[in-house]
């Protein structure tokens, strides 16, 4: 992945030492993190709680997938395989089941787990752009398993799923409510992104993203962390899957599709991959963007497409990769 | 640093073999290298110097002959394997982690005395226990200042002792070294040379160099390679003054006297 990693390395930092504020963050994350944290819980008061609900969704989805690409290296172009398996099973559950809104999302992450561990398993044999192919073909696979699989619905997908009551006690059918939910998931699971990669287990994945084969040569069996990092971000997708199927009461065959790895990458790419915070920013300007232009029909895709482009001409590092290069921080 | 321990090669080769389609890069080679020397792999360019030395980290396979170190056979391990046994080697493009800093790239090779790391879910803070170790080792290369630098910002002499550093971090028990002077100015030449023996001092160290002039004064014993073969092996006096050598080697290359 030699020309992802090129892309990821928005490490700007010359000599200066990092102070760390609160929960292993920077100065400049503490205060990066704290408006976030702001916006999150002050935002449902002025914006629609359902369009908040879709950004945080999908930011989720995006800081799962730029774990792979921003910190390990490995560009995924199947990731909609664990988003979409994550949406149907928790939704499949909700409904069918009748399982409880947080054990279902943990459904979600299980089967993104679950599918994860075979998928990466045989996608870490290769390196660079076989391994992007080889995780599109099994997601692909995935497409259409659950386009003839009888719990998907097919062509109709999963609808009217309940969002039921967390814990027995909070009825998520007001937005309102369910807002806190997706919020509270959301801020866990980019906490747990953020230890992820300042953990032990990070300081080798990023070992292994800047020279595999010197890791290799300090006996480091690289596949192991490869496969662990895949699956940890395969199971964040398939949370970020469920919780959005919950939201909108529907599982489709969108949240599988091809189009929806590739809009992951555009987020991730947008927001700056190997930032914390940029796949959160990205996330939030892609779903903004196709919600505004949503009048322009198929336009949208023609818009983002140009955008891409705009980006990997004009600013590479994505919108918080400029801002850190410019400020000389990490983000 | 003449052995005086000689107690059978630490390392050692026996027909080793590597063919890419028909073409012989490494042909039939017998090595041995003695335990607590300094042994050098010359030859030029193209005579099999890197493929030989990744025959024997295991970065290759070899296409037939065994691989023996440390009394024990290495030939079908994988380089992860031979690393944990104490069979550390360096690469000829300097091989830091460039995006990590130069304390961080130290403490990754030292934070393998750990065993695995596949504690996400912990603080990377539970690694400044390595941190005094790492500064010593730092230390030892001349990098102290440096620590806190991003390793991709160093210059490449000092990228090349940050790659010392992190390599005896693994306190290896033989060191390879592919070519350690390429492409370095003389006055690192001479920092690396300096540090190459004394970081030799209670190792094995096997040197694959192209400069004559850094291993005359290092090795105790050098090996040339021409083609794929041994051509001789012994002491510096002994093989500058074989005639096929001076042939093969000295009379075609006019970089002899310190080409680089």
């Amino acid at each position: 992945m030699a020309d992802g990693t090129s892309i990821a390395a928005s490490g700007p930092l010359g000599g200066q030492t990092e102070k760390e504020a609160f929960l292993g963050f920077t100065r400049p994350q503490a205060i990066a993190f704290l408006v976030m944290v702001a916006f999150v819980l002050v935002s449902p008061f002025f914006l629609y709680p359902v369009f908040l609900m879709k950004i945080l969704c999908f930011a989720l989805f995006a800081c799962a997938f730029n774990l792979l690409i921003g910190y390990v290296g490995l560009l995924s172009f199947g990731h909609a395989a664990y988003f979409g398996m994550g949406a149907y099973v928790t939704g499949y559950a909700a409904k069918a089941w009748g399982v409880p809104p947080e054990l279902a999302i943990l459904m979600g992450g299980a089967i993104g787990a679950a599918l994860g561990l075979p998928f990466g398993w045989l996608a870490i044999r290769r390196a660079g752009i076989y391994f992007s192919m080889i995780t599109l073909a099994l997601a692909q696979m995935v497409y259409f398993f659950s386009l003839q699989a009888p719990f998907t619905g097919g062509e109709d997908g999963i609808q009217a799923i309940p969002r039921g009551t967390l814990f027995g006690i909070f009825d998520l059918t007001a937005d309102l409510t369910m807002y806190w939910l997706v919020a509270a998931v959301f801020l866990a699971g980019f906490l747990l992104i953020h230890r992820i990669v300042h953990s032990p287990f990070g300081q080798v994945m990023k070992a292994i993203r800047d020279n595999e084969p010197r890791a290799t040569s300090l006996g480091y069996r690289v596949e192991q962390y490869k496969l662990l990092a895949f699956v940890l971000s395969a199971a964040l997708a398939g949370i970020a899957g469920g919780t959005k199927s919950l939201v909108f009461n529907i599982a489709t065959l969108t949240d599988v599709h091809w189009t929806m790895s590739g809009e992951v990458v555009l987020m991730s790419l947008v927001g700056g991959l190997g930032t914390i915070f940029g796949p959160v920013v990205g996330a939030a300007v892609i779903v903004t963007m196709q919600n505004y232009l949503a009048e322009f029909g198929a336009w949208v895709l023609v818009i983002q497409g140009a955008i891409f482009i705009a980006c990997v001409l004009a600013f590479r590092r994505g919108i918080l990769g400029e801002i850190a290069h410019a400020l000389r921080v990490k983000l | 640093m003449a052995s005086a321990a000689s107690d059978g090669p630490i390392l050692e080769t026996e027909g080793l073999t590597k063919e890419f389609r028909g073409f012989v890069a490494v042909a039939d080679v017998a090595l041995k290298v003695r335990r607590g020397t300094i042994h050098g792999l010359i030859g030029p360019n193209g005579a099999g110097k890197t493929t030989c030395f990744n025959l024997l980290t295991k970065f290759l396979p070899p296409t037939r002959g065994s691989i023996r170190y440390d009394g024990r056979d290495i030939t079908g391990m994988k380089p992860a394997e031979v690393a944990r046994l104490g069979l550390v080697r360096s690469f000829q493009i300097s091989a830091v982690f460039p995006h990590l800093t130069v304390l961080e790239n130290v403490r990754v090779a030292l934070q393998r005395a750990r065993g695995a790391s596949f504690d996400f879910w912990r603080s990377e803070s539970l690694l400044k226990s390595f941190d005094a170790r790492a500064m010593e080792l730092l230390d030892d290369v001349g990098l102290t200042g440096y620590a806190k630098l991003t390793a991709g910002e160093l210059p490449y002499g000092r990228k090349r002792a940050l790659e010392i550093a992190t390599t005896l971090a693994l306190e290896p028990q033989m060191l390879l070294l592919d070519e350690p002077t390429a492409g370095m100015t003389h006055e690192d030449v001479d920092r690396v040379i300096a540090l190459v023996k004394r970081v030799a001092a209670g190792r094995t160290v096997l040197l694959v160099e192209h400069n004559l002039k850094v291993v005359a004064g290092l090795c105790d014993t050098i090996t040339v390679l021409t083609r794929g073969r041994v051509l001789a092996e012994g002491d510096y006096a002994a093989v500058s003054a074989n005639p096929e050598v001076q042939a093969a080697y000295l009379g075609t290359d006019p970089g002899v006297s310190g080409g680089h």
